[in-house]
This record gives structure tokens, sequence and C-alpha cells, in this order.
């Protein structure tokens, strides 16, 4: 934690991320690409028990995510973050917007999808066991049009891990730095 | 089949009432709200009845005379999406092709503090009938009469429900109204 704070010299090797960083990384990877994949698939199943139990599955993974998210997002403010690999500015400048745009859809996203769930008249009752507040009331025409902004957010963020993730492997494989190597293990100390 | 006759005679019954009282104030349905509550793997989703009629005949003066006669229509359930919405008409549910009403008719009141009375009458639905008793908070909103209350049932007594959803869906459902005349 303390030699996160010092500035590190440029000559040394770049540091990794902490243990709570690398973490919440692949725990909320993890987490999108479930929540992603049930949102993609169920809303085509034949109305069930399944189906709605599905649904909320997936409103209780949205939710974790946001939760996550904003906690990433604390450590974030609190620690500094590893040294970039060298790489032209372009690069760089474009890696830094791909993670603000992530952490930004990764808000979104599950904000409209709860406020869809709200207008539809289901409430979001996480875990089964809290019920959160109805972020708008229920209204049949908004819900339809949340819906599909919900739809087209999360495939923006399907879209935009993609180009994250390429861009990881093409630093490991191409460039053969240490930026994925740095989010694969978290530093030792 | 069997279960036809009560309801029918129940219906009688509700026409009869509302009919002698023709010119009488009857329930504005378009200010009024009945809503059942449906549990769902502890998710509460309120389902309007978006077709009722009826009326109560209430005098603050004579609160031991009240009356009270509505009919539901039990395919106007609106659970806010199609699928459920037919679902919830098919025969396990509320058979709202052979049982298309649901009605309440009071039998007695008992007058309890100022603005509340206590309405006991029968409940037909899917050609059962219970007794209930249900608290109403009797309101005025300018010359109109405003009454409000909640009650539940039990879907199993009513044989309303499939299998598949069973343990889903609780057996307990909620329903309050509100109800302007």
């Amino acid at each position: 934690m303390l030699a996160m704070q010092q500035p590190r010299p440029a000559y040394t090797r770049p540091a990794a991320y902490t243990r709570t960083a690398v973490t919440l990384h692949w725990f909320i990877a993890l987490l999108i690409t479930a929540g992603f994949t049930l949102g993609a698939t169920m809303t085509d199943l034949h109305m069930s028990p399944r189906k709605l139990r599905l649904y909320s599955y997936h409103k209780w993974i949205g939710i974790t995510v946001l939760a996550l998210v904003l906690l990433r997002l604390l450590w974030r403010a609190a620690h500094k973050l590893p040294l970039d690999e060298p790489m032209p500015p372009w690069q760089r400048i474009a890696a830094h917007a791909t993670h603000w745009l992530l952490y930004l859809l990764m808000i979104v996203t599950p904000i409209v999808g709860w406020m869809y769930s709200s207008a539809s008249g289901y409430p979001v009752v996480y875990l089964k066991l809290w019920q959160l507040p109805d972020l708008v009331s229920k209204n049949k025409q908004l819900a339809d049009q949340l819906v599909d902004v919900h739809a087209t957010l999360a495939w923006t963020l399907f879209g935009v891990v993609m180009l994250h993730a390429a861009a990881a492997f093409k630093h490991h494989f191409f460039d053969r730095d240490a930026t994925l190597r740095r989010m694969l293990a978290w530093r030792r100390s | 089949m069997k279960h036809r006759p009560p309801l029918i005679s129940s219906i009688a019954l509700t026409l009869a009432f509302v009919a002698s009282a023709a010119g009488d104030p009857t329930i504005d349905a378009a200010k009024s709200s009945i809503i059942a509550t449906f549990r769902q793997e502890n998710v509460p989703v309120d389902a309007p009845l978006k077709k009722f009629n009826g009326r109560i005949d209430y005098n603050a003066t004579q609160p031991n005379a009240a009356k009270a006669a509505l009919e539901v229509d039990t395919g106007s359930l609106d659970l806010g999406s199609p699928d459920y919405d037919s679902e919830v008409r098919k025969k396990e549910w509320l058979d709202s092709g052979t049982y298309p009403k649901a009605s309440f008719i009071s039998t007695s009141v008992k007058p309890g503090a100022a603005g509340h009375f206590d309405a006991t009458g029968t409940l037909t639905m899917k050609g059962k009938t219970q007794t209930l008793t249900v608290a109403v908070t009797v309101s005025q909103a300018g010359k109109a009469m405003v009454f409000d209350g909640a009650f539940e049932i039990s879907r199993a007594y009513f044989a309303i429900g499939s299998k598949e959803w069973e343990g889903e869906v609780d057996d307990k459902v909620k329903v309050r109204f509100h109800l302007v005349e």
C-alpha cells in the first residue's frame, strides 16, 4: 500500500496493480460476461418460472457490477496507478479513453436496466432479500424505450470490452510488454 | 361446471342490486383502482384489474345500512406483459374464459371509528366463494366518496395457479382497492 503512494523512478519495472484492483478487475469481468450472456439470451426464452429466475439473476449481477465498479473507482481515487508501458501517445490516449468509457458504461448500463425494471413494474429485489427503491414509476412507454437504451448500452459495453481485451492481447503478444501481466499477478511486496 | 350456479346467482344478485339503484351513484372506474399484488420469488408485482363496476351505498349517519356490490372482469388483470397476461387467463389460473367475472357482495357492515367500517361479504371467484371481512376507510374528496382498503386471498383456495408456478409465486395475493363514487 505505502510503496504505491510513492512516485516510482522511471527506470524500474512498472508496478502491477494491487491485489484489490486485480481481484475487482477479474471478478467484474466475469460478472459482465455472465450478465451479458444471460441478458442476450434470456429475453428469447418462453415464459416460465425459469425465465423469471434468470431475469432475477441478471438483475443481481448488474447491481453487483454497479456496486463493485463504484468500489473500484474509490480504489482508483485512493491509489496511484502503475505507470503506462512505453507506447505511442495516441495509444496511450486511446487506452485511457477506453478505460473511462468502460467505467461509464459499467455504471450507466445497470442503472438503465434498473430503471427499466422499475418502469415495467417489477422491482429489483437484490438476492431475493432487499427490495431496491424504484428509480422511476411504472410506465409502459418509458419501459419500452428504456429496454432499447439498456440493450444498446450493453452491446456498446460488449464492443468496448472486446476492444480493451484486443488491446491487452496486442500488448502481450506483439509488443511483448507488461501491460497484461500487471493485471494477471498482483504486486509482490 | 358444477360451480356455475353460485356464480350465476351472485352475478344476478349484483346486477339486481346495481339495477335497483339505477341513477344512484356508482363507482367511477376511471378514478378508482383495484390492484392485486403477486409475489414472485419475493418480487412484488402489482397487477391492476382494469375493468370493474359496482356501487357502494354508504351514509355516514347510518353506516350499518351500508351495502357494497362489485364485479370485476378477471380478464382485465394487467401484469404488464402480454405473455404473463395470457398465462394468467388460462384454465389453471383465472380461467377467464369460463369465469369472466369475480364479485364481492356485502352481507353485513360493522361500523368502527369515524370513517371506518368492516364490510363482511362474499367473494366469488372461479366458481368458489369465500366469506371475508374487509376493513374499509371512508373519506370525502369534494363531492365524491372514497373507499380504501385491502385484503389478502389464498390462490390455492380459489384453485388459481398452475403446478409449474407452485413455490414460485406466493399463495397469498394482496388486493387493495381505491374506489371513488
